[in-house]
């Protein structure tokens, strides 16, 4: 398979993500653009796993372990930021990332 | 590009348009609950992805955690939240602003990728979920037992945060009277307060 493909793929999910992410207003949508950059960063740990596993023998594997622990870490942020999400909408009856600017200077 | 395309080409190139086209859907898609549909597409081509590189376990890990728990966890908060179902503007004032970042950085990462990797061709070689296993328990046991761990910890965490508090938040008897001066009192929600009825938030 050609390299350019999965990467290029990573890629522009990575740069539909960051649209998502600087664009959206709805919290959820937010946290979906974020998990589509945590798939793109899945694949490119995949793929360069599989570029350098014809060299060092470990690559392979330890790409796909590395993918694994992301796929993990993405699940936990996902509840905790539907928790957060969930809080917000509780006191402020809104999802809209602007009217969460308590902290904001 | 040397030689034709392969059997793995076309099916990658296939599943990368899908995945591309669904991705775009969903951060355009007016709707938020077919914006989560479409993310189940995208994450779909994504677990196709790694099967076409030869990562069996962590294409059906994927589609067990993202498509199996994660999008429902995703519908759940766009049910509770009670977002807008129906069409409106999603997007904050800044939208040109970001298109231009997210597309430059599209074009940036593809240029490099094509000039560094444009004849590159990558061996695939099945990884079967038994040497997965081997590497994960013998290599890295101490990083698999810790994952483990912050898994139980954020996800006692989150219920943690989420969990209503008595006494938390706005009373939405009171707001609901106070919407509407010399509305009756609805008195099966004044019968139980901590029961949220749906249709007396909306507006608020």
């Amino acid at each position: 398979m050609q390299a350019t493909y999965p990467l290029v793929f990573a890629a522009l999910l990575f740069s539909v993500g960051v649209y998502g992410v600087l664009s959206r207003r709805n919290a959820i949508l937010v946290l979906m653009s974020v998990e589509m950059m945590m798939a793109a960063v899945t694949v490119n740990l995949v793929a360069f796993g599989e570029l350098a596993g014809g060299r060092f023998a470990d690559a392979l594997l330890t790409g796909q372990v590395f993918a694994l622990f992301v796929i993990a870490i993405g699940a936990a942020e996902v509840g905790v930021g539907l928790a957060i999400v969930l809080l917000l909408f509780r006191n402020r009856s809104s999802v809209n990332i602007d009217d969460a600017d308590l902290m904001k200077f | 590009m040397s030689g034709g395309l392969t059997l793995p080409d076309l099916a990658m190139l296939l599943t990368a348009m899908l995945g591309g086209a669904a991705a775009l859907l969903v951060v355009t898609s007016r709707n938020v609950v077919h914006a989560a549909l479409y993310l189940v597409v995208t994450l779909v081509s994504v677990a196709a992805t790694f099967l076409l590189l030869g990562a069996e376990f962590l294409a059906w890990t994927q589609v067990l955690v993202y498509v199996g728990a994660v999008v429902v966890l995703i519908l759940f908060g766009l049910m509770l939240t009670r977002a807008p179902i129906g069409p409106m503007s999603q997007d904050t004032d800044n939208s040109r602003l970001a298109l231009a970042v997210s597309g430059g950085l599209f074009f940036f990462l593809a240029t490099m990728i094509l000039r560094a990797f444009g004849d590159t061709v990558i061996e695939l070689r099945h990884t079967p979920a038994l040497a997965l296993g081997e590497v994960i328990y013998l290599g890295w046991t101490l990083p698999f037992l810790v994952l483990g761990f912050f898994l139980t910890a954020a996800l006692i965490g989150a219920v943690v945060i989420a969990r209503a508090e008595v006494g938390e938040g706005p009373e939405p008897d009171d707001e609901a009277v106070l919407a509407v001066p010399g509305a009756p009192v609805p008195t099966d929600a004044s019968a139980n307060p901590g029961v949220t009825s749906p249709t007396e938030e909306v507006g608020v």
